[in-house]
């Protein structure tokens, strides 16, 4: 299914963004120690942030399992519709735990 | 350099053993010189492909010492190790037929499966096609029309061994030659028989046939140009 | 006997790609579960991230920032060669990806101290 290559592909061009911006972030976030009160004090009720990083989590959510489909079919016998039902689970707790954690960071 | 060669050669089909010879080692030896020494004068029973010896029909490929290799081209003083020892295998990624000839039928199937063949389309044209050499799509097309089907590349894919349905890096060059191919008429279904998950998308760019491609081919470019021919088509 | 691929620079990369996106992989729902501890409040997090202050989880954490740059960059080098045509000379292209991980994981420990 091409569909799938495309939906890694594409998430990894936007990936590539965030992440280096995550990274950048992160890098100055932790100079001098990392305390929860600075962090949610940057986010909370920074919408700006909040988009950005739901962005972030639903690309993750399909790049992520799409990769890791490659993987188990490579490398175990695992392959077809069970393989493919328990990737798209993962996907979805990918997608739900992630935005679980923006929300918590937001202050919803 | 000693006087001896000691070689171990693949003996049986995928079940078998190494069987170990000593013939005299010579200054400008060829592998494809070794094995044919060993086959008239030591073990008639061995079985092994060649034909033009001089590097252009691509039969005699193998493996030499872990790597795949046509042995007319492979001097043995280029390819041997501090253990003075070849070691010879047939091409990984095919079945065995015996010894060190393998059963190329699911190679050429798969090209045939990739659409690597000429689509002349219904009508015959009505005059010669012009195509000047300098065109983009004329340069990707002889950057790859080269290919003797020798298989090197097929034995080096990685994605080969680990799926069994994947179309490789021969089949897939000579479907991008073609879908380079402005003469060609069947380009909606060749796009569509290498797109699947048994086609470009599989390739992950470890780059091992671009590496031993003995006519310098870049199969892992053409690869590369049928992702994105796949999605143009997708997208339009 | 060892395969002949199995030595190749594009194998190597593609296998640092393919086995840090499994870390990252493995790591994400836990990394999720933790920023979730803010939940139940700012002190929920700071409990947590004070686990996090121990050398060995600095270390993994340093594992995890630097599996994350390694992933990025051998996945741009993917994507130069399939969407642009890059015709990259493996050894250099490599060098450069693994080079600018680490020094993003240099950066990321000196700004730890």
């Amino acid at each position: 299914m091409a569909i799938l290559f495309i939906a890694q592909r594409v998430t990894a061009f936007v990936l590539a963004a965030a992440v280096a911006v995550h990274l950048g972030t992160i890098l100055y976030a932790v100079h001098g120690g990392l305390t929860a009160a600075e962090i949610l004090a940057r986010t909370h009720g920074n919408m700006l942030f909040a988009l950005f990083y739901a962005v972030f989590v639903f690309a993750v959510a399909i790049h992520a399992p799409i990769g890791l489909r490659n993987i188990l079919r490579e490398w175990t016998p695992w392959r077809g519709l069970p393989l493919d039902i328990v990737l798209t689970a993962f996907s979805l707790l990918l997608a739900f735990l992630g935005m679980r954690a923006v929300f918590a960071v937001y202050g919803v | 350099m000693s006087d001896v060669l000691g070689v171990d050669i693949w003996r049986g089909t995928e079940q078998g053993a190494f069987q170990a010879f000593a013939i005299p080692r010579r200054q400008h030896q060829t592998v494809l010189d070794v094995v044919t020494e060993i086959q008239r004068e030591h073990d008639a029973t061995l079985s092994y492909r060649f034909a033009c010896r001089v590097g252009m029909c691509g039969s005699c490929a193998m493996v030499v010492n872990g790597r795949p290799r046509w042995t007319c081209r492979t001097r043995v003083n280029d390819v041997i190790g501090d253990e003075e020892r070849l070691t010879l295998e047939p091409l990984r990624n095919f079945a065995v037929v015996k010894d060190l000839a393998v059963e190329m039928t699911q190679f050429f199937d798969k090209w045939k499966a990739a659409h690597g063949y000429f689509e002349p389309g219904p009508q015959p044209e009505k005059d010669f096609a012009v195509v000047p050499p300098e065109t983009k799509k004329r340069k990707f097309a002889d950057a790859g029309i080269e290919c003797i089907g020798c298989g090197v590349c097929y034995s080096a894919c990685d994605v080969v061994t680990w799926d069994d349905d994947y179309l490789g890096p021969a089949a897939l060059n000579r479907a991008w030659t073609l879908v380079n191919d402005v003469r060609d008429h069947g380009q909606r279904e060749r796009l569509d028989a290498v797109s699947d998950s048994n086609g470009c998308q599989a390739c992950h760019t470890h780059m091992s046939c671009t590496r031993f491609c003995p006519k310098g081919i870049e199969p892992t470019y053409a690869i590369a140009g049928l992702k994105r021919a796949m999605f143009r088509w997708d997208a339009s | 006997m060892m395969r002949a691929s199995h030595s190749q620079r594009g194998f190597i990369a593609a296998m640092l790609h393919r086995l840090s996106g499994i870390a990252l992989a493995v790591f994400l729902p836990m990394h999720f579960l933790a920023l979730a501890t803010a939940l139940s409040g700012a002190d929920a997090l700071d409990s947590f991230l004070a686990v996090t202050r121990q050398p060995i989880v600095e270390v993994l954490e340093l594992g995890i920032v630097v599996a994350l740059a390694i992933h990025l960059t051998l996945g741009l080098r993917v994507l130069a060669v399939e969407f642009f045509d890059f015709r990259e000379r493996t050894l250099a292209a490599l060098s450069v990806c693994l080079a600018a991980a680490f020094a993003v994981g240099l950066l990321f420990v000196l700004n730890l101290g």
